[in-house]
């Protein structure tokens, strides 16, 4: 437990970044963790560069257990800038890798939802 | 004389320990230990006579035909049956639901038909009727709660109408805690519409306190014998027994039949004819050995004991800082639950700091996700509590939760 909950893990939980809404994403999407009702709502506005999308910004907001809050700030902090498709390559080991911490079997659902609606929501997207 | 200490003993998985730690186990509400006497019922049918039931003509067999059957005389007289021949032996209280569902519902629910529930179901208790009224037709209703986490009875009452062919509601709810006064609930039920079938979810009621069928005037009861000491898969519904012999077998083939020709089949009576196949012999022997267990402690007994954890964890949770209860709030109205939350802690990582302790509590919705989003709730978190717990164990989880709050909100 005390190697789970690290204070990087608290200070995201805490303070998590991206926490919000944009003014004018262009895609939304929501998912829920129905096992402990943890929901989280993704919104990101897309750039479209020659070639390629970029994540130009990116906000979460819902709520959940400290896992999944700090799972989608850093999450959120690591996408901003790069690809759809760098992002789309994105699993379970990145995120947690990206928590620095390891997870009960019962716990990885908690760290991968915010990937699955990032994820869902990019595929969402029109432009 | 009710001494949890004695009793502990004869628990053996109290023994163990996590890290050199003990084991806090409130989490009975999902499912509870197991004392020796019963698994030494069941290692004695694997080591004495692990044979099958009902066929053979000798000793071996006849002596594992009798203890089986013993269990469904011992069933029947812990929960009041007028009969043994009322008790159906299923996997839990989830399948002893589906039996009714798929026998009695297919072969009376319509789209004239009216199914009442109410909003404080088990899972158990609502997806099988969702189920059944999506293919029949059968319009389904929930009654809710009142603000103080009691039954609307009112509300129940008013959707019973002259359409009611079923009403389905539990005892006890397995989140709150409620205690439902089943007999004026089921009096006014059957004033409303004396024809209403009802349905009793007994799983959270049956392991905890006396309970008396026959006198509900009710038509089914379920139950699971694992949240009472018994191992896992076993389970009974109990029925009355007219209404079991009109009702068509759920599964078929061996064990459930009395003359098979190529071309048709005569059934058994009830309750053998639900119970095809080679049952779990000795899960149910199990179940004998844990009613033996509850009867010689006495359930008025078990009930105060429970009632008295209970009060005290009432008092103790009530006066941590954060800490809201979901429930009736006096002890006597409810059974050994307590659901909470904790302000800026989620249950999921109140039970994993726990667990770092040894105290196994369930996060989460507890397999009632409508109750919650009827409270509007995400999550909460719920301990539970059984002959083996103490006032200590409350302390610890009050000991826990203080430690969880700190961590999250220091």
């Amino acid at each position: 437990m005390d190697n789970l909950y690290r204070d990087n893990i608290l200070d995201h939980y805490k303070n998590p970044r991206n926490f919000g809404i944009l003014s004018d994403p262009s895609v939304i999407s929501e998912e829920e963790n129905p096992s402990c009702g943890d929901r989280i709502k993704i919104q990101i506005r897309i750039k479209e560069l020659p070639g390629k999308k970029m994540i130009e910004d990116i906000r979460f907001s819902g709520e959940g257990c400290a896992i999944s809050i700090a799972s989608a700030s850093l999450l959120t902090d690591f996408v901003k800038g790069k690809t759809k498709e760098e992002v789309l390559t994105l699993k379970t080991e990145d995120i947690l890798k990206l928590l620095g911490t390891v997870l009960t079997p019962a716990r990885i659902k908690c760290a991968t939802l915010p990937l699955e609606v990032v994820h869902k929501t990019l595929l969402l997207a029109k432009v | 004389m009710f001494d949890t200490h004695l009793i502990r003993k004869d628990f053996p998985i109290l023994t163990r320990t996590i890290h050199g730690k003990p084991i806090v186990y409130l989490d009975s509400t999902a499912s509870s230990l197991k004392p020796k006497l019963v698994l030494d019922a069941i290692m004695e049918y694997y080591t004495k006579f692990s044979v099958n039931i009902f066929r053979g003509i000798y000793t071996l067999s006849e002596e594992a035909t009798q203890k089986y059957e013993d269990a469904r005389v011992k069933v029947a007289k812990f929960i009041g049956a007028k009969s043994e021949n009322e008790i159906v032996f299923v996997r839990n209280a989830t399948e002893a639901i589906n039996l009714v569902a798929a026998t009695w519902g297919r072969a009376h629910l319509d789209r004239e038909s009216e199914i009442v529930s109410t909003v404080m179901e088990h899972h158990a208790n609502i997806v099988p009727w969702q189920e059944i009224s999506q293919k029949s037709g059968a319009k389904l209703s929930y009654a809710g709660i009142t603000p103080d986490y009691e039954l609307d009875i009112d509300h129940l009452e008013k959707l019973i109408t002259s359409r009611t062919k079923l009403v389905v509601l539990t005892y006890v709810s397995n989140v709150l805690g409620t205690i439902n006064p089943m007999k004026e609930v089921i009096r006014r039920i059957k004033s409303k519409n004396p024809k209403t079938i009802i349905l009793i979810d007994g799983a959270q009621a049956v392991p905890h306190m006396s309970v008396d069928v026959s006198t509900f005037g009710c038509d089914f009861f379920v139950f699971s014998g694992h949240k009472m000491l018994a191992p896992t898969g076993v389970g009974v519904l109990w029925g009355k027994y007219d209404l079991l012999q009109e009702m068509p077998p759920y599964q078929t083939g061996g064990e459930m039949i009395k003359e098979v020709y190529l071309e048709k089949t005569i059934f058994k009576d009830a309750p053998h004819k639900f119970e095809a196949g080679t049952p779990h012999i000795a899960g149910t022997i199990g179940l004998g050995a844990a009613i033996d267990y509850l009867s010689t402690l006495g359930m008025d007994a078990v009930r105060k004991h429970e009632e008295e954890v209970t009060r005290y964890a009432l008092k103790v949770l009530g006066q941590l800082k954060g800490v809201k209860i979901f429930g009736p709030e006096r002890a006597e109205r409810k059974g050994g639950v307590v659901a909470f939350t904790v302000l800026g802690v989620h249950p999921h990582d109140l039970a994993q700091v726990l667990d770092s302790d040894n105290i196994c509590i369930r996060s989460g919705n507890h397999c009632a996700m409508p109750l919650h989003t009827y409270l509007k709730l995400s999550a909460t978190a719920r301990s539970s509590f059984y002959i083996y717990n103490t006032k200590e164990e409350v302390d610890l989880l009050a000991g826990g939760i203080e430690k969880a709050t700190r961590l999250f909100n220091g």
